[in-house]
């Protein structure tokens, strides 16, 4: 059974919101006064956030997708053609990665196996001695027989698969992501161990997303994993390593379904009261370089989401002008969804962070 | 305090406020709360669904939207929900149907 979608995308939809200077003013208020929360910056210790070293060098390869979940903050869907790293942006970020020390590629997208391009620069980064992160959304496997053998090919390359997968309930998987896509999720993974992701003693690490299903925050992440780990096993016999538990953005289709549902205010003071200060250190915006398709650099995915390019000389703020120096003495980008990322324990690519 | 209805759902905000008239009582209360859903031999998960079946036992509308939320929150899904309210009716059930044994003594002490 293939997969039905329930959400097209905002820029499919002409949505108001697909324009990210309109979904700026909500998140401010300027929309609806009744909305207005604290600043975010005046939660931090002198209004602002300084990044450490760069670790991760986080590349949005582009908004394809066989997928258009509800909750995406890249509004990516089978619609994107247009928002697709091409080759020469591609190479210029591999010169980036030769020239400095930057440890791990985090791929991400979309889907990032329909770029034309993605085998390619996975083995290229793996020739420059890279750890290589692929956020695979599991369908994509089964979606098409070219697609069939991503599990050899991520394994020949010893990729790190980071893969959504929101509940080991097929209804609350479905609800977000799409009719079929836990059937297909579930075929993917057993594919993916079949080929030794997550085996005992096995290198090759798989590691699932949670994020809710619906305007709550995520619970306690270790009770998540050991409830995901035994239901998926119980159920279906899959295996994966970690589970990261990830905040939802109030960006993009999130906020959308959140204005929709009438859920926008009680959403947002909710991450404004679990705001969290001891979650701040670890965010991920601290030690990663974000790449959108076009080449330009941003502090995370979600500022990427919002345009809000990294604060450096203007020459800079593209991956053809990187300056390793300038970037890790700028002032990260804030505004009012970084609350997504210090609620409670904290979110982040690699779940919480406190 | 013109409302012509009982249960307002902003109410669940304000349980915080037990305190303004009783605060050392209100303080134990929610000290010995929070520690009874702390995770211990029961998961927080399985905490939240038995929250979520005595809440409909009681029919409390506030403990209802709380520990839905509470439930989800902690990863159960609705098939998990339904079946912790399935045991709460069913508890609920029962204790009207075991009563019919006294029905039944009384009925057969006076019956030839």
């Amino acid at each position: 059974m293939g997969i039905h979608q329930r959400s097209k995308s905002l820029a499919s939809r002409h949505s108001d919101l697909s324009d990210t200077f309109f979904q700026l003013n909500v998140l401010n208020g300027a929309e609806q006064k009744d909305n207005r929360f604290p600043t975010f910056a005046d939660k931090l210790p002198e209004g602002r956030l300084l990044p450490t070293q760069v670790d991760i060098f986080q590349v949005n390869v582009g908004k394809l997708c066989n997928q258009t979940c509800a909750h995406c903050h890249v509004d990516a869907g089978p619609d994107r053609k247009v928002e697709n790293m091409s080759r020469s942006t591609f190479e210029q970020c591999l010169e980036v990665l030769a020239a400095t020390d930057i440890q791990t590629v985090d791929i991400t997208g979309g889907a990032p196996e329909m770029n034309p391009h993605f085998r390619w620069f996975v083995e290229e980064c793996r020739r420059l001695g890279k750890h290589v992160m692929n956020r695979c959304n599991l369908t994509i496997i089964v979606a098409n027989p070219k697609y069939h053998d991503l599990p050899a090919f991520f394994a020949e390359n010893n990729v790190e698969i980071v893969s959504s997968l929101p509940h080991y309930s097929a209804l609350r998987t479905d609800s977000q992501r799409g009719d079929g896509v836990f059937e297909d999720s579930i075929k993917a993974l057993r594919l993916l161990n079949s080929v030794g992701y997550a085996q005992e003693n096995s290198h090759l690490k798989l590691n699932l997303v949670y994020n809710p299903s619906g305007a709550f925050l995520p619970g306690n992440q270790e009770a998540l994993e050991a409830e995901f780990k035994r239901q998926l096993l119980r159920k279906h016999g899959v295996l994966f390593n970690n589970l990261y538990a990830i905040t939802n953005m109030p960006i993009s289709r999130f906020l959308d379904y959140l204005i929709e549902s009438d859920n926008y205010h009680d959403y947002m003071q909710s991450l404004v009261d679990a705001f969290n200060p001891g979650a701040v250190q670890g965010l991920m915006c601290r030690n990663t370089l974000s790449v959108s398709w076009d080449g330009y650099l941003y502090d995370c995915d979600f500022n990427q989401m919002l345009d809000l390019k990294i604060e450096v000389p203007r020459e800079q703020q593209h991956i053809s002008g990187f300056n390793q120096l300038a970037f890790e003495q700028r002032q990260i980008v804030l505004n009012q969804h970084c609350y997504g990322c210090t609620a409670g324990a904290g979110s982040s690519c690699g779940g919480k962070t406190a | 305090m013109s409302k012509k209805h009982y249960f307002d759902p902003e109410d669940l905000k304000k349980f915080g406020n037990i305190g303004e008239w009783q605060k050392p009582m209100a303080d134990k209360f929610f000290d010995w709360y929070s520690e009874v859903f702390k995770e211990g031999a029961l998961t927080e998960r399985e905490k939240a669904l038995i929250a979520l079946g005595v809440a409909h036992a009681l029919q409390c509308p506030y403990c209802i939207d709380a520990y839905s939320s509470g439930c989800l929150e902690k990863g159960a899904d609705e098939e998990q929900m339904m079946e912790a309210v399935q045991v709460a009716a069913a508890i609920r059930a029962g204790t009207t149907l075991v009563y019919s044994t006294q029905m039944m003594n009384h009925v057969k002490n006076m019956s030839l």
